[in-house]
């Protein structure tokens, strides 16, 4: 496999294992990119409401050619259908529904976790900014918070850390961090590791996260 | 009732150098197309721009930066366009970037009468600096105050002679909050019916809007996706 199958099948196994946190019933509020992709892994026994804070309660699949309208996108811009059931509505009212803690979950991706729950995903220093967009209200109002990304950065050095380097996008928000090595959950007392990934030993996992890690007794090993 | 204009020329006429407008969208999907080219005719400098998006290179508000009548934008999501980060980084373009909900919030609050609120959005991040934190239940929130605008620009599917407006889909977006928060608003229209619309229908009601245009839109797709 070349590096670009590599990676987009190590994205496939996150996305994967992050359609496990929906259950049926569920409102979902899915984050641009990776997130995003965890749409096309939600079983067909599931019944989840998808939410785009551009104001649609309801994403359904992506369009055909003659379904295609340039008046119907997601919040990553992408042209979509709306599933049956679905609703529009205004920025605002899409935002008092998140804010207001009516969405079950939300899946979002990360540069760097802490190991209190800090998020930090929306700028770097001395790199142009480009915007928050949603992400600094969504963390504070879905019910539970899971953030997905690769254990580690491109240089091999962690990304959950005990304290974040870059400006953050919400303190102590993450409930739960899914990368492809690992299921870690933000706990009271620090992270809790859950489970590990095939291919990923216990000791791997402790070696390539900077925070503290603790071990759930019900460790799950080799569980995705 | 509502002035109705034939021509983008005379609907943007009073909008003047240094005045601050708001402009609907989300990416490309329910901007007033015409209005913001009759705007960048018009040659009007020096303006604030409030708006989720900043457009992309050669379409929408991204037409008004490439020839400079930008002084500040304020929005939440600027990553689409390449000029920008240039007049960014050389210091010709001053930006405010604002988490979108509490852009939507502040923008409905400008113009519901409520000078300011509390959000938790921002809390314990750079945005939070010099800005007044309370707690509520033990949660920190930050104040934030109300946007308004001397000019909105807005765009809808249909509209009736009385103001009325109904959006189509997600091109609602931030249109209705900045009708209503704007000292004039200004409605591009798909379609004017003769016919008042429906009263249940209609999601801005007349009482925001001060003049109307009826406007073709080219409705570019920024990231079409289709499925086989």
């Amino acid at each position: 496999m070349g590096k670009q199958a590599d990676k987009a099948a190590v994205r496939e196994k996150i996305a994967r294992r992050a359609e496990q946190e929906i259950e049926s019933g569920f409102y979902v509020n899915l984050g641009i990119g990776m997130p995003t992709m965890v749409a096309n892994f939600i079983q067909d026994n599931k019944e989840v409401v998808l939410q785009s804070e551009n104001g649609l309660l309801g994403i359904g699949k992506y369009p055909t050619e003659e379904e295609l309208d340039p008046d119907l996108i997601n919040a990553g811009k992408e042209t979509v259908t709306a599933a049956p059931g679905a609703s529009y509505f205004s920025s605002a009212e899409s935002f008092a529904m998140i804010r207001g803690g009516h969405i079950n979950l939300a899946i979002l991706g990360g540069m760097e976790v802490s190991e209190k729950g800090d998020l930090a995903n929306w700028m770097i220093p001395g790199k142009m900014i480009k915007g928050m967009g949603g992400a600094m209200d969504i963390v504070h109002g879905a019910q539970k918070i899971v953030i997905i990304m690769d254990h580690v950065n491109k240089h091999g050095e962690p990304k959950i850390l005990k304290e974040c380097s870059l400006p953050l996008t919400g303190k102590g928000v993450v409930d739960r961090i899914i990368t492809d090595r690992a299921v870690i959950d933000v706990e009271e007392n620090g992270l809790l590791l859950v489970e590990t990934a095939k291919g990923f030993t216990k000791e791997e996992i402790v070696e390539s996260t900077e925070a503290e890690l603790n071990i759930s007794p019900d460790l799950k090993t080799e569980a995705f | 009732m509502k002035t109705i204009y034939s021509s983008f020329e005379q609907a943007v006429k009073e909008i003047h150098d240094g005045a601050t407008i708001m402009v609907g969208g989300f990416g490309l999907v329910g901007i007033p197309e015409n209005l913001i080219k009759a705007l960048v005719e018009s040659k009007v400098k020096d303006l604030t721009v409030i708006s989720n998006n900043c457009g992309v290179d050669d379409w929408g508000l991204g037409l008004l930066l490439k020839d400079r009548q930008i002084k500040k934008m304020v929005g939440s999501y600027v990553g689409e366009n390449k000029e920008f980060e240039r007049q960014v980084l050389s210091g010709e373009l001053e930006v405010e970037l604002i988490p979108q909900g509490t852009l939507a919030e502040r923008i409905r609050a400008g113009g519901a009468g409520i000078p300011a609120f509390y959000t938790p959005a921002g809390t314990g991040t750079p945005l939070a600096e010099g800005v007044e934190v309370r707690e509520f239940d033990g949660k920190e929130y930050l104040l934030q105050e109300a946007l308004k605008a001397d000019f909105s620009l807005v765009r809808a599917a249909r509209a009736d002679k009385y103001g009325n407006l109904i959006y189509r889909k997600t091109a609602q977006n931030f249109n209705p909050m900045i009708a209503a928060a704007g000292k004039v608003t200004i409605a591009e229209v798909e379609n004017l019916e003769d016919e008042a619309l429906h009263p249940e229908q209609i999601h801005t009601p007349g009482i925001y809007v001060q003049s109307l245009i009826k406007g073709e839109q080219e409705k570019r797709v920024e990231r079409k996706t289709v499925r086989n």
